[in-house]
């Protein structure tokens, strides 16, 4: 694949998730892509289906607020000290969304699932949790290699038609360093294919060093990458440091009326000036 | 006592409570707890190996998000918080949201990795610092984890006790039921009677709880306020204000 061809701008970089797309997001702590959620959200896109790595914070709840979201398949919505996440309680409450509501580990289970290629991860605990029953997917079996009773909950392969990600650096060729973030790793596998925000597009190849190399998201799986520097903004970033917390607070009064949240997307999504 | 001179003696607290741990575990939205086991790895060096979800200088996990759950599967967390909106007698934990779900009001973040945790970490310390009939309930709306299983279900952990602002409980598993251990100096057991919408065991002469040793503050003070502000920097904020 030529350069031009992976290395694009922001508008390139969403270009291809259309309407309805599964897209895998890491929680607020391993590399979010605002950037690209800001231009998917200029974009319009609707119904998509959102697959928290394994929790989401900020990225669904704008969104959601956005109405680019039909459903919501997470072990969590939080954006952490800054309190309950304002349109995401209102779109639950309304019943806007369609929840799936897992537990961590079950969606670590089912990326692992698609990454081997098998129908589903059998996985210990969960077995009396109301997220059981009301799962969709997720049944329960007897242990086969347990001659007593041993039931033990099934969940099937989560299979994403992109990963969508922030990390520090690619290459020309399309290899990507995420360090030990290896979630993110894991999330790209798992789906059909992976768009990537970066901090800096470096010269040379990051296989050339085997310290780096340990670290790298190989080009195979990776289908565009846009540079954008703070493309996390205003979450923290663990490669470059804090977020913005005068913005985030910010965010937490306009996002509490439908008016404030409104003007919250013009000002800050809608009206933002991106690098060509 | 202010409000910040009773957060920094739950931290003690919960550092007391992990001493006899390797490997602590500290998942989303702890700031107590983990202050609690970064106060214990300072003060004794046990446990040996804490990990702070969300944390970079204090996580020292490589194996991705998952390796926290491998880990415990394989019986190598030795302790983890779980909290809820709504904890019952039975210990039952709710981090879903009130009333029928799934149109919660209201929702709450949801079960994180509580539904698997709970089953697989032997010392599960719940901790909710609000102590009233609204958090600590009969029964809750919606199981995120339940406090015990049926004989059959592979079950190595489970809930140890309850800590909150007003006392410290423990569970017992045989009789599916919390004992009061301890009453913290700022309340008494006529206040947390009053507060506990649930039934639990207790003696009329129930203890205080022990004021935290000066050692251990001045170790909060000085060796864990960094690293816990890298993590909670508006929590760190409030309870430090005044110590410079």
């Amino acid at each position: 694949m030529s350069l031009s061809d992976t290395i694009v701008t922001i508008d390139e970089l969403v270009a291809a998730i259309s309407d309805g797309a599964k897209l895998a997001i890491p929680a607020d702590y391993a590399g979010v892509s605002m950037a690209a959620t800001r231009a998917l959200i200029r974009k319009g896109v609707k119904d998509l289906h959102l697959v928290g790595a394994p929790t989401t914070g900020l990225q669904a709840e704008l969104l959601i607020g956005a109405g680019c979201v039909r459903t919501l398949e997470s072990s969590a919505l939080t954006l952490g000290e800054y309190g309950p996440a304002p349109r995401f309680t209102k779109s639950v409450r309304e019943g806007d969304l369609i929840l799936v509501d897992a537990t961590c580990p079950a969606i670590h289970a089912g990326l692992q699932a698609s990454q081997k290629g098998i129908p589903f991860m059998p996985l210990r605990g969960i077995l009396g949790s109301h997220i059981l029953d009301h799962h969709p997917d997720w049944i329960t079996l007897q242990n086969p290699f347990n001659d007593s009773e041993d039931p033990i909950v099934a969940i099937p392969a989560i299979n994403p038609d992109f990963a969508l990600f922030h990390a520090p650096y690619a290459d020309k060729e399309g290899n990507v360093w995420v360090g030990r973030k290896r979630e993110l790793i894991n999330m790209s596998h798992a789906s059909k294919s992976t768009l990537v925000t970066v901090e800096e597009v470096i010269d040379g190849n990051l296989f050339d060093d085997e310290k780096m190399a340990a670290g790298v998201l190989p080009a195979l799986y990776v289908d565009k990458i846009s540079k954008n520097t703070g493309g996390s903004w205003p979450l923290p970033f663990w490669y470059t440091g804090g977020g913005d917390d005068e913005h985030l607070k910010k965010y937490m009064q306009m996002a509490k009326s439908d008016e404030g949240f409104a003007e919250y997307l013009q000002r800050y999504v809608f009206d933002e000036s991106t690098p060509a | 006592m202010s409000l910040s001179d009773e957060k920094k003696a739950l931290i003690c607290l919960i550092a007391g409570l992990l001493r006899d741990c390797n490997h602590v575990a500290v998942g989303a939205a702890s700031p107590i707890p983990g202050a609690g086991a970064l106060l214990a790895k300072a003060a004794w060096g046990a446990p040996r190996h804490v990990n702070i979800l969300g944390s970079v200088t204090n996580n020292f996990f490589t194996g991705g998000g998952g390796e926290l759950f491998d880990c415990a599967a394989q019986g190598r967390i030795d302790a983890f918080f779980l909290g809820g909106g709504q904890i019952d007698g039975e210990a039952n934990i709710n981090l879903m949201g009130r009333g029928d779900y799934p149109l919660s009001q209201p929702r709450w973040p949801g079960t994180f990795g509580s539904a698997y945790l709970y089953f697989l970490v032997p010392k599960v310390i719940l901790f909710r610092e609000e102590h009233s009939r609204r958090t600590l309930v009969d029964k809750v709306d919606f199981i995120s984890a339940p406090g015990t299983s049926e004989d059959h279900v592979y079950r190595k952990g489970g809930p140890f006790g309850l800590l909150t602002s007003k006392g410290l409980f423990h569970f017992k598993k045989d009789r599916k039921r919390f004992s009061l251990i301890s009453v913290h100096p700022s309340s008494s057991l006529e206040d947390i009677l009053d507060n506990t919408g649930f039934d639990f065991d207790y003696s009329v002469d129930v203890p205080v709880t022990n004021r935290p040793d000066p050692v251990l503050l001045q170790l909060l003070d000085q060796k864990v306020q960094s690293k816990i502000a890298e993590v909670y920097p508006n929590f760190t904020e409030t309870i430090f204000a005044n110590t410079g």
